[in-house]
């Protein structure tokens, strides 16, 4: 569909059509007082060459530096073909049309997209997207307080083990919204939730738990013994998964004997550049019992009326334009070109390629966390699996460690001490399959050199320093 | 509307098209109209209320949706629910079959027996919706 913007003689010929003589008439009825004449804080505008030129010279600061963080966003290889064909005019659109039907191409695509998704996390139902991650984890936690009617407490247990930026998300997002979030505590020796960990929970009203798998940790939780624990309790399961890892790792839908209720995640991984920190996009799915408490756009398969396939959009009585101000979300939409690039990207790796990406991934991390805590008074900080991400232990802050890899073209990881300071000093690293034997050797080297010119923290100088 | 609506007169009524029967035994049982399943049109899903929770009066307790809206249906009279119907998660159509009988949505304890009484009665509920504009 063209997109033609209004030429002034439309506008004329609108306006004249209802009678009104300005656009300006249109706002008449705002009071004057709730009007803006300017936005404060927003700049001038600038023409397309001028935006152009910006945005190289900020991506220019960026350099191009060999990046081992993940931390919720990962950096994989793309084929070539992905964002060629996204890019095409059929399918250039941010959003699902307005006359959605009339764009069977687009519905169709989004169709195949929930079929891979629900596959994917062995669930039943996918909605069109979200708008990430974060606000995937705020939608399900909604929809679990709906889905939940035998909980009255709306009390989401929360590990502290789910990425941190998710956590302040979910609570910003519906902790107005009346849910409460309580966070469990985590194993520091292990990196994981311990049952044990919920055992002060015991009788009481918990209306759902989150669980990330693998956590923000790259640490794998016992799924099954954390899902069967809800569930015993009448709290439903809300997965937060990582669509590479579910190549190699069991569906939430599988987890424990009934499975998860609700599988959602940042779908970066596929397909998706890190693209300074977006847009990215949310996936979620669920079983078919809570649909109707599912927010966003569904497609679906129909006949019409010459009984030939089609596409539409389905089970709209739960969205805003018709449900209003008790819609399932009025503040979600799908992020329709990233899941175009997802779509695409799944159907060019296939189940093989995206399970060899994830080996790869897997074994790069192991070979990195080999080379580094190789070196001294570095350590792997939990014992025990991992998947594409693993926390080191340093002795002494990382906060200098990581400005001096910086200055040599390597983003070390991340730093958790602002997240997690009890761990003191402690890295977060990734490597996915982009990484080679060459940059991980590059990394411990200009690690060693970067620690043999660190300073202790006055506290942490051993006695015998040499 | 050609529907001539159907408006049983040992039943009350509400306003937002909701009728209620109090049965032998002082419990009320609640449903909707055959005006509001007429409008709605073919029903596709009923969320119906859990046995035990508290209604008060005007509270929206349950949700019928059609292929072209979903409406909340909303206490009449403050009460309990004894309980919702079973049969309507997996057919939902008994309400435009028989709104009055098997696609009954709840059945509930009333806080005030005369409450029910103060509602429209068949006469008045025809009337209202008369200057509806049926």
């Amino acid at each position: 569909m063209a997109f033609i913007p209004h030429t002034p003689e439309d506008v004329e010929a609108m306006l004249a059509t209802i009678g009104v003589s300005s656009v300006e008439q249109l706002f008449e009825e705002i009071p004057a007082s709730l009007r803006i004449r300017s936005l404060r804080g927003v700049p001038a505008e600038l023409n397309e060459m001028e935006i152009g030129r910006l945005m190289s010279e900020r991506a220019r600061m960026d350099g191009r530096p060999c990046c081992f963080i993940g931390a919720g966003a990962y950096e994989h290889h793309i084929p070539a073909a992905v964002w060629a064909l996204t890019t095409r005019g059929e399918f250039y659109s941010a959003y699902t049309p307005y006359q959605a039907e009339a764009s069977q191409g687009t519905l169709q695509l989004i169709y195949e997209y929930q079929t891979m998704m629900a596959s994917l996390t062995g669930m039943q139902v996918s909605n069109a997207s979200l708008y990430d991650g974060a606000s995937a984890v705020a939608e399900a936690s909604l929809m679990a307080a709906r889905a939940n009617r035998k909980s009255k407490s709306q009390r989401i247990l929360i590990p502290a083990t789910v990425h941190p930026h998710y956590r302040r998300v979910a609570s910003a997002a519906a902790g107005n919204q009346g849910l409460r979030f309580e966070e469990v505590p985590y194993c520091t020796q292990e990196g994981s939730t311990l049952v044990g960990a919920l055992s002060r929970y015991e009788g009481e009203d918990i209306t759902a738990l989150v669980i990330q798998q693998p956590n923000f940790f790259g640490r794998l939780e016992d799924v099954d013994a954390l899902t069967d624990w809800a569930h015993a309790r009448g709290a439903l399961v809300i997965a937060v998964v990582n669509p590479t890892a579910l190549a190699v790792l069991k569906p939430p839908g599988e987890w424990g004997s009934r499975g998860a209720d609700i599988a959602v995640g940042e779908g970066q991984p596929l397909g998706v550049p890190l693209s300074s920190g977006g847009p990215y996009f949310g996936f979620m799915t669920s079983r078919m019992e809570y649909v109707r408490q599912m927010p966003g756009r569904i497609v679906g398969r129909t006949l019409d009326l010459n009984g030939r396939p089609g596409f539409t959009l389905t089970l709209q009585a739960r969205e805003q334009h018709i449900r209003r101000a008790k819609a399932t979300s009025n503040i979600c939409t799908n992020q329709g070109l990233l899941v175009t690039a997802a779509t695409i990207y799944m159907s060019i790796m296939g189940a093989e390629g995206l399970e060899r990406v994830a080996a790869a991934s897997h074994a790069r991390t192991r070979e990195l966390v080999t080379a580094l805590t190789r070196l001294n008074g570095v350590r792997l900080a939990f014992e025990g699996p991992f998947f594409h991400e693993g926390v080191l232990s340093f002795d002494r802050p990382v906060a200098p460690l990581l400005a001096a890899l910086a200055s040599r073209g390597i983003l070390g990881g991340l730093d958790l001490s602002e997240y997690y300071p009890e761990l003191g000093g402690a890295l977060l690293v990734c490597a996915t399959e982009t990484k080679t034997s060459e940059d991980i050797d590059a990394y411990a080297t200009a690690l060693r050199e970067v620690m043999q010119g660190a300073p202790f923290a006055a506290h942490e100088r051993p006695a015998t320093a040499a | 509307m050609s529907h001539v609506s159907n408006v049983p007169p040992d039943l009350r009524y509400t306003k937002t098209h909701e009728w209620l029967r109090t049965m032998p035994d002082g419990s009320v049982e609640i449903g909707i109209t055959d005006h509001a399943q007429t409008a709605l049109g073919d029903l596709v899903f009923v969320e119906v209320p859990e046995a035990g929770r508290s209604l008060k009066e005007g509270e929206a307790c349950a949700v019928v949706e059609s292929v072209k809206a979903a409406s909340d249906v909303y206490a009449p009279i403050a009460c309990t629910v004894t309980s919702g119907n079973p049969k309507l998660a997996s057919e939902p159509e008994a309400v435009n079959g028989d709104p009055y009988g098997a696609g009954w949505l709840m059945r509930v304890r009333p806080e005030n027996g005369a409450a029910v009484a103060a509602l429209l009665s068949a006469a008045d509920y025809t009337n209202f919706l008369a200057t509806e504009g049926e």
